[in-house]
């Protein structure tokens, strides 16, 4: 925590895990400070040696709160959840909270490690192909899989969101993913998948990222409308 | 459910996630029926038209339980520790379960998707390359960079056990992820908090029933 007691978030603007912590701040009105770690400048930030001290793994999120550090995005929105219950973003039914837990995981676990700037860059190592374009398709190909799973799984899950109507902890995954998607795959967007679930994943895409913040595969570490906050790091 | 009742569990002998839900279930006293899929054999069990449409991630571990599915094996374990709360798998107190899940996730999500047979397998077709070397290097990195990470996390957490002095969800994921570790060379002198307790937990029973080298679809030469 800062002196001022709230607590501090390391987050890079386009890391979807730090977005997945962002977004459940704002729905349960958290007030916080934010540290951006810039994945790319500098060889990294996340491998300097104090932010290595705060989170071995060297990765974003990290929140500092309530005198603890915690690291995973799913392990910060679940103490976010019981220690700030309002709104929920757990169901009270087990068998519904399973549902969301299962199609967070499969995101968290299934999709993004495999697409995540790391992974890709040990992709370009171990092909010692330094086109964008074989990057390009590893991703794409993690994220069709997974989607293509999720697609079949929401059929029996969604409402109005992921699981029924109350927004969860695994819609907040879904928007970034989406974008990605979206720009790999051309705007097109994503083949055989039937137009209802994808309009409901644009439109909240709408809803939620900001129009004037477009994502691009661009030249690395090419800020495009990113946060600027003051940074205090 | 089976025409019995008991919950169904498909299951790979060495499938690291698979053994954490079987861990669960021992703990927890949980009858079980297990479906083996062989992830190997006929091309992989796991794509076939059937199991693709109880899991369409084509994945195990997956539970058949009350009348739902259930993938993701933290999933799994999550419902199990709601709906059959004794013995406790989580700690009551905020902070500790938060460390509990940050470890479960650090191997859950941060390392065993980046060492698994499915990515080993588009690896060595990027990399063109089929020695089994580069696969090996290749999960070597993936698993030492996360140790070397949970080493020091553990520092602070451990008891016992990974989190204080009882056996949580992290010491689920624990020791099947050390059971990679070692099939792939790993070396373990860098990781001394994690191997004590890597060798406390495989004294326990729950870890021995659900091990590897004593399931049902075990190959002989392998059987304990």
């Amino acid at each position: 925590m800062t002196e001022s007691g709230k607590p501090v978030l390391y987050s890079y603007f386009r890391s979807s895990c730090s977005w997945r912590v962002r977004i459940a701040l704002a729905l349960k009105g958290i007030d916080f400070e934010m540290v951006p770690v810039n994945l790319i400048k500098d060889g990294g930030q996340q491998f300097s040696k104090d932010f290595q001290a705060l989170n071995p793994m060297k990765q974003v999120p990290t929140l500092k709160i309530d005198g603890i550090t915690i690291h995973q995005s799913l392990a910060i929105i679940e103490y976010l959840e019981e220690t700030r219950p309002t709104p929920r973003l757990l169901p009270q039914d087990p068998k519904k909270r399973a549902s969301v837990r299962m199609i967070s995981d499969l995101i968290a676990s299934g999709i993004q490690p495999l697409q995540n700037l790391s992974i890709l860059k040990k992709v370009g190592e171990v092909s010692k192909d330094l086109r964008e374009e074989t990057k390009l398709t590893w991703a794409q190909n993690a994220i069709t899989s997974g989607f293509n799973a999720l697609e079949q799984i929401l059929q029996s899950t969604a409402g109005k969101y992921c699981v029924g109507d109350e927004i969860q902890g695994g819609f907040h995954t879904l928007p970034h993913h989406q974008l990605y998607q979206q720009e790999a795959a051309g705007l097109g967007g994503l083949p055989a998948v039937s137009p209802l679930p994808a309009a409901r994943y644009t439109h909240r895409a709408e809803g939620l990222a900001p129009k004037s913040c477009p994502i691009s595969t661009g030249a690395q570490g090419q800020k495009l409308g990113g946060l600027k906050r003051p940074g205090n790091k």
